[in-house]
């Protein structure tokens, strides 16, 4: 598979990012010598090989159900761009 | 011209409940509703960098019960993906959520409709966490120029439960739902307080020609909060779809989003993109391996559900009305049950509790879960009728007292003397008196006219209060004015 100028702006957009043509030309050519490299994964025989789901060996890492107190209202809000009434103040969503 | 003449409706509901965990699904913070805005957050619900999360075990616990409620296959074998998207409700830019291995899948369950029974599958149920909370600064989000985000609910444990599209009639949906939140609610997975947002549903919706059995093009309209909200928004998408497809239009596949002040559903389409959610495997959070002895201890622990508790009721000699009212919430099937075990005649402790003492909560806006009247309570009342101690009329005046009182019943009945007349010497001298001052009566009586019995009866009720045995009453008038007349 090979990527195109078009899934390289639909990528952008799914990412919020805005590019330059040439950004959009730059990066159309390293996303696919990414693809590449990971194409040679392919030569592996893998048929006998699990699927794996985490890069970790381990399963069921659990917290208990008890309440601890977290960040207090000031610090909550501390790094918001904006803040009004308590809350978090975002701009226009649909 | 209703819909229904030209199409059939498919409909499948996607249910979000939220968990009756005491901390959210990632984190240690509390879950409880209505605290100040962002003061149930932390760094992890916050999304902040570098915060790791970590999974609540009673979420999982309760995922399963839900699960085997809902009588679904548990996977071995379940993990979290991320799933992703843009939206200032979700602080992370994604949700963490299930996809290709949910922990849940293939249940069922069954609802009544017309009297005949009709099978729902439940494609999978999935564990997820809740967002923020948005309130909109004017009347609706598209009018809107801005948004406020309340943390508070983000990160709370979500069971998500999705059905197959096999419903086919509004009331059929409501059926479902009904039954659902019912399970939900008995296998105590979730508090199900509906005007909390405990409970939501999106619902899937086409039409197709009446005998197609190819599936049109569906819409989906996100967040309805009630059974209600529910009916009203398919009433109208319905409708809508219909004249869209009568015009020889199609129907864009889309989401939308009920205005209940206006009673339509809005387009919520923007021109960016198509749904991409590009899920992949959770890093940050270990799979899930559930062995079937951990399945079976939660097993143990599930309740009678409500089809079974509406059988065994059914088996009791009540009706299958009276079932269904009665376990229509857990805690009035709960408080049922207790009554039964002080006083086992089933259709009497069925018609008070569905009558006068459903009512007596009603006028105080009150429900099962915090009546005042404790079920022994109840249960006693219920002796003192059938001693004969008081009349049922009486009885529901004791009922009032030990609601706004607390005493039980006895005390009550002593302190207010309302132990009924059932003196034989006592009520044959406050009937004479009756018949002495109304000859009138006495006389329409035994030229014929039955309705002037009642009215002794009734003065001689006033006489006493209403405390006079009503059958010694009418035995002993009876006797009086054939003899002495």
């Amino acid at each position: 598979m090979r990527i195109k100028a078009e899934d390289v702006e639909k990528l952008a957009l799914m990412s919020r990012l805005e590019l330059t043509e040439e950004e959009k030309a730059a990066y159309t050519e390293s996303l696919n010598a990414s693809l590449d490299y990971m194409h040679s994964l392919t030569k592996l025989v893998t048929d006998t090989v699990e699927p794996a789901v985490h890069v970790l060996p381990m399963v069921n890492v659990f917290r208990e159900d008890r309440v601890e107190i977290g960040l207090d209202h000031k610090q909550a809000l501390a790094n918001a761009p904006e803040a009004e009434a308590g809350s978090f103040k975002v701009p226009r969503i649909v | 011209m209703s819909y229904q003449d030209k199409y059939e409706m498919v409909c499948g509901v996607e249910t979000h409940v939220e968990l009756a965990t005491k901390t959210k699904i990632f984190c240690a913070c509390t879950t409880e509703f209505g605290g100040e805005q962002n003061t149930h957050v932390c760094p992890v619900c916050l999304g902040l960098p570098g915060a790791l999360p970590v999974l609540n075990r009673e979420v999982v616990n309760l995922a399963i019960k839900a699960g085997l409620a809902l009588n679904c296959e548990i996977a071995e074998f379940t993990k979290f993906d991320r799933k992703n998207y843009f939206y200032p409700d979700l602080s992370k830019n994604y949700q963490t959520s299930q996809y290709d291995l949910p922990i849940c899948k293939n249940g069922r369950l069954e609802i009544e409709i017309n009297g005949e029974s009709k099978s729902i599958g439940i494609t999978r149920a999935h564990m997820e966490e809740d967002a923020g909370k948005l309130v909109h600064s004017g009347e609706s989000i598209t009018t809107s120029d801005s948004s406020y985000v309340d943390y508070n609910r983000a990160g709370v444990p979500l069971l998500e439960i999705v059905s197959e599209p096999d419903m086919r009639t509004v009331d059929e949906v409501i059926a479902y739902l009904q039954e659902l939140v019912q399970i939900l609610d008995y296998a105590g997975v979730s508090d199900c307080k509906m005007e909390q947002g405990s409970v939501r549903f999106d619902v899937n919706v086409s039409l197709r020609p009446l005998g197609s059995r190819e599936l049109g093009t569906r819409t989906e309209i996100k967040n309805l909060n009630s059974f209600a909200a529910v009916r009203r928004c398919l009433e109208y998408e319905t409708e809508r779809q219909a004249k869209v497809l009568n015009k020889g239009e199609k129907v864009i596949q889309e989401t939308r989003t009920w205005d209940d002040s206006q009673g339509v559903t809005l387009s919520l389409r923007t021109k960016e993109e198509a749904h991409d959610y590009r899920y992949f495997p959770e890093a940050d959070l270990v799979p899930l391996k559930i062995d079937p002895e951990w399945v079976e201890r939660i097993r143990a622990t599930l309740p009678e559900l409500p089809a079974a508790k509406r059988e065994r009721l059914k088996e009791l000699g009540l009706s299958g009305y009276e079932a269904g009212v009665l376990t229509s919430s857990k805690a009035m099937a709960d408080y049922f049950d207790r009554v039964m075990q002080n006083y086992a005649d089933a259709k009497v402790v069925a018609n008070w509790i569905m009558g006068d003492l459903s009512a007596l909560l009603k006028a105080n806006n009150r429900s099962f879960e915090d009546c005042p009247i404790k079920p022994y309570q109840l249960a006693d009342m219920l002796k003192l009728i059938k001693k004969g101690d008081i009349s049922g009329k009486i009885a529901k005046t004791v009922l009032e007292e030990i609601y706004t009182g607390g005493k039980d019943p006895a005390v009550i009945v002593k302190e207010k003397g309302l132990v009924q007349i059932r003196d034989q010497d006592a009520l044959e001298k406050i009937i004479a008196e009756v018949l002495a001052q109304n000859p009138k009566s006495v006389a329409d009586y035994q030229g014929g006219k039955e309705k002037a019995f009642g009215f002794l009866v009734g003065q001689v009720m006033k006489a006493t209060q209403g405390k006079a045995n009503p059958e010694l009453v009418n035995k002993i008038l009876k006797e009086k004015l054939q003899i002495a007349y």
